[in-house]
């Protein structure tokens, strides 16, 4: 089967990779607290299992999933919890969270547990162990793992995919993950594919992680298939339907999922944390977070504790430079601009990108001219000129007939909008209007 | 602490650097060699025609249109190009109210950048051949001192235009529908032939639509269809008939083509937004060219050409919606 290692359309935004891409993970030091809100994933936020003034320990829960899609927290540091209550949230709005008070001079070692032989185990065991130690996709979207590793009865999977483009730019976590700790994303494939009873794993890479694309190659297991396919370089080559089409030359049909494409798709991180929990028996406390951009004195890639406040991560990289002038947890693509140093850090949180003036959008708006480059941009083939003028003019469920269900708020439209007409934010404003139209 | 205050948009927080205002400017500098050739040709006639339709392009966004519209480049383009499509000789108090008009009810009446359905500098070509028939036939004879003007350039409003001290001549086009002449390739190209300002050098005008379609400031199906639309059916015509019809190098060098397929049907606003909406677009442009130029009352069709088709580009974007990423597949086998 031969067909290009890519997808159509899509932009080049600048990478701007070099100021972390070689630059060796290290572990920030304990902050002096942390904070841990509720609803760190998609689906149902966890149930609380800690009140005020507990003293917990490095690893322990303090809430529970509450239902099948949702994800257990754990403590990401030994500590006394100081106070449950509002706190601002990445996402823009305050959320419940608990704010634990770090132990000074604690060693931090976390309470001696049972580590399960995941090879004796069933898929549902795994899966269980999998959720209880609150697991969710490190991409960016954190969706449970858990749910990824449960299909439904009646659909065949027949690959994987191990999603390691990172094609927003700036990002290096999945870079790093891959260069340094390689053994430990080919045993989460191993437990993935025991656990799916899958036969083959393919693992995308975009080119320009030669290193990366090495390391990988270079511990490939030899008694399955698993192979590496290095992409070209475009965004949003790791969109989940850019991926799969990229390598398997397939289309995951409007409105429904990988899985009815024949594929689960995971990014590199969240499988290397799945291999990390059958190794270590920790729940998902930590991950790595690439912090950079022209605005951060020391662009790093840092092992954080989740929960631990932006303020502090920014001190762990010598602090802001004098042009700072937006924080962007996730990518400059697809990110949320943060207002308040005092925001966690979440699982899902991939980087915080630093942004100088000179980088940032313009400002100035211009009417739309017609030019047709937001068509020729958009990966899923959208309208996007149409669906921004039926935006501004609120005629939400003209734009559901033009299929805006099927917008995964890429950001491409915007970036190369000549008028500077923030589409996908209009995108985003109109699933929303929907979504609370249905609702009522 | 006192928080510092950090932007806060929504994403992408990056753009590609191109801008509304950088598209209009690059076109208008892409057009600077072009005005150049026809002041080349036709002295200071082209001057004064060029900066009158310019100015009351401009003069009318200023007026009429919203607050700091002229920075985005667009008015000027107009006002340019309209100038281009006019007789070196005709009197300058008409060029201007031609680029009042365009702008006015070609562009303001339907809401400003972005919203108007024809080509606002067509649309003023329109209006003063409708009003003007006459001035707007009467090209000049090559010849003749540089400096001289090519016709009465400063006539009153209003006033009847005085008999044109040059010797009137005819367009390549003009000579061919009406006396059955034919003028040299070479002429045609680079320009030494009577004619609009702006229908006197293809080669620059090409050189500028390579410029602009390389920066990715104009859709280059767009000419490509029209020049291969009009080359083709011009030759199959020839061919059925040589001594009555021209050939397709003759169709495709003469009269207003090169100016309206690189400059005029390129216009983004009245222009299909769809990639396979611009072929459509294009084709038809050429069809209608073909069938004015040949068997019309007029020796040029050009303008009426673009103008139809800017009528269907609605009709045309309907049509030519691509298919959504994951739509429209077979049952897919699992």
């Amino acid at each position: 089967m031969l067909h290009k290692l890519t997808f159509r359309h899509g932009v080049h935004p600048p990478e701007f990779k070099e100021l972390t891409e070689a630059v060796a993970v290290r572990r920030m030091p304990f902050p002096d607290e942390v904070v841990l809100p509720l609803s760190q994933h998609t689906g149902r936020p966890a149930k609380l299992l800690v009140r005020p003034g507990d003293r917990v320990e490095r690893g322990d829960k303090i809430a529970e999933a509450d239902g099948f899609i949702s994800a257990p927290v754990h403590a990401s540091a030994t500590g006394t919890v100081e106070e449950i209550g509002l706190w601002p949230h990445p996402l823009g709005n305050y959320s419940t969270a608990v704010r634990i008070k770090v132990e000074p001079y604690s060693a931090q070692a976390p309470r001696p547990r049972m580590v399960p032989e995941w090879e004796g185990l069933s898929p549902e065991e795994v899966r269980q162990a999998v959720q209880n130690a609150g697991v969710v996709g490190l991409g960016g979207a954190a969706f449970p793992t858990h749910v990824k590793l449960t299909p439904p009865k009646d659909k065949k999977i027949e690959t994987i995919i191990i999603n390691g483009c990172e094609c927003e730019p700036y990002l290096t976590t999945d870079h790093r993950t891959m260069v340094e700790y390689p053994e430990r994303v080919q045993q989460g494939i191993r437990i993935m594919m025991q656990c799916l009873d899958v036969d083959r794993t393919m693992i995308g890479i975009e080119r320009n992680k030669p290193d990366a694309i090495e390391a990988i190659q270079a511990t490939l297991p030899t008694d399955l298939d698993v192979t590496v396919h290095p992409l070209t370089v475009k965004y949003p080559q790791g969109a989940e339907k850019m991926l799969i089409e990229a390598l398997v030359a397939r289309e995951v049909p409007s409105g429904k999922l990988p899985l009815d494409a024949g594929v689960v798709v995971q990014n590199v991180a969240s499988v290397a944390t799945i291999a990390e929990v059958f190794e270590t028996g920790m729940p998902l406390i930590e991950r790595i977070v690439t912090v950079t951009g022209r605005g951060i004195r020391r662009p790093s890639n840092l092992i954080v504790p989740v929960g631990t406040k932006l303020r502090d991560l920014l001190d762990a990289c010598d602090g802001l430079k004098e042009d700072a002038f937006e924080i962007v947890f996730g990518g400059p693509m697809m990110g949320a601009a943060q207002a308040d140093l005092d925001t966690p850090i979440l699982k899902g949180t991939t980087g915080v990108v630093v942004l100088a003036e000179s980088e940032v959008k313009a400002k100035e708006s211009h009417p739309c001219i017609r030019c047709g480059h937001c068509l020729d941009a958009c990966p899923v083939f959208l309208n996007p000129q149409l669906l921004g003028s039926l935006a501004k003019a609120e005629r939400w469920e003209e734009m559901e007939a033009s299929h805006l269900m099927d917008c995964m708020l890429c950001g491409c439209c915007s970036y190369v909008c000549p008028s500077n007409i923030p589409l996908s934010q209009l995108f985003q404003l109109a699933k929303a209007a929907l979504r609370k139209r249905k609702a009522a | 602490m006192t928080k510092p205050a950090f932007l806060l948009t929504a994403s992408p927080h990056l753009g590609s650097g191109d801008s509304t205002p950088t598209i209009m400017w690059s076109v208008v500098a892409s057009l600077v060699p072009v005005v150049g050739a026809s002041v080349y040709y036709f002295g200071p006639s082209a001057v004064l025609v060029i900066s009158a339709a310019t100015l009351g392009a401009v003069l009318a966004e200023r007026v009429f249109g919203p607050k700091g519209a002229l920075r985005d480049g667009s008015a000027t383009i107009t006002g340019v190009l309209l100038g281009l499509t006019l007789p070196p000789g005709l009197p300058i108090w008409m060029a201007f109210i031609g680029g009042g008009f365009g702008i006015g009810f070609g562009k303001l009446i339907f809401g400003g950048l972005g919203q108007n359905i024809f080509n606002p500098a067509l649309l003023g070509r329109a209006f003063l051949q409708a009003a003007f028939p006459v001035a707007l036939t009467t090209w000049p004879a090559l010849g003749g001192s540089w400096w001289s003007l090519r016709g009465d350039n400063l006539a009153l409003p209003l006033m009847s235009a005085s008999v044109p001290d040059a010797i009137t001549g005819a367009t390549p086009l003009g000579l061919m529908k009406f006396e059955q002449v034919t003028t040299d390739y070479s002429d045609l190209m680079i320009g030494s032939i009577g004619g609009s300002l702006g229908e006197t050098s293809g080669i620059i005008i090409l050189v500028g639509g390579l410029y602009l379609a390389l920066r990715n400031h104009l859709n280059w199906r767009i000419p490509i269809s029209i020049f291969v639309t009009v080359a083709v059916l011009a030759a199959v015509i020839h061919a059925l008939s040589p001594e009555r019809y021209p050939t397709a190098l003759f169709m495709l060098f003469s009269g207003g083509l090169m100016l309206g397929a690189v400059y005029m049907a390129t216009d983004m606003v009245t222009s299909p937004v769809t990639n396979k909406g611009c072929w459509v677009f294009g084709f038809g442009i050429g069809f209608l060219v073909v069938v004015i130029r040949l068997w019309g009352g007029l020796p040029e069709g050009v303008m009426y050409a673009i103008l139809l088709m800017n009528a269907m580009v609605p009709f045309i974007n309907r049509a030519t919606q691509p298919r959504v990423f994951g739509t429209g597949l077979r049952e897919v086998s699992t």
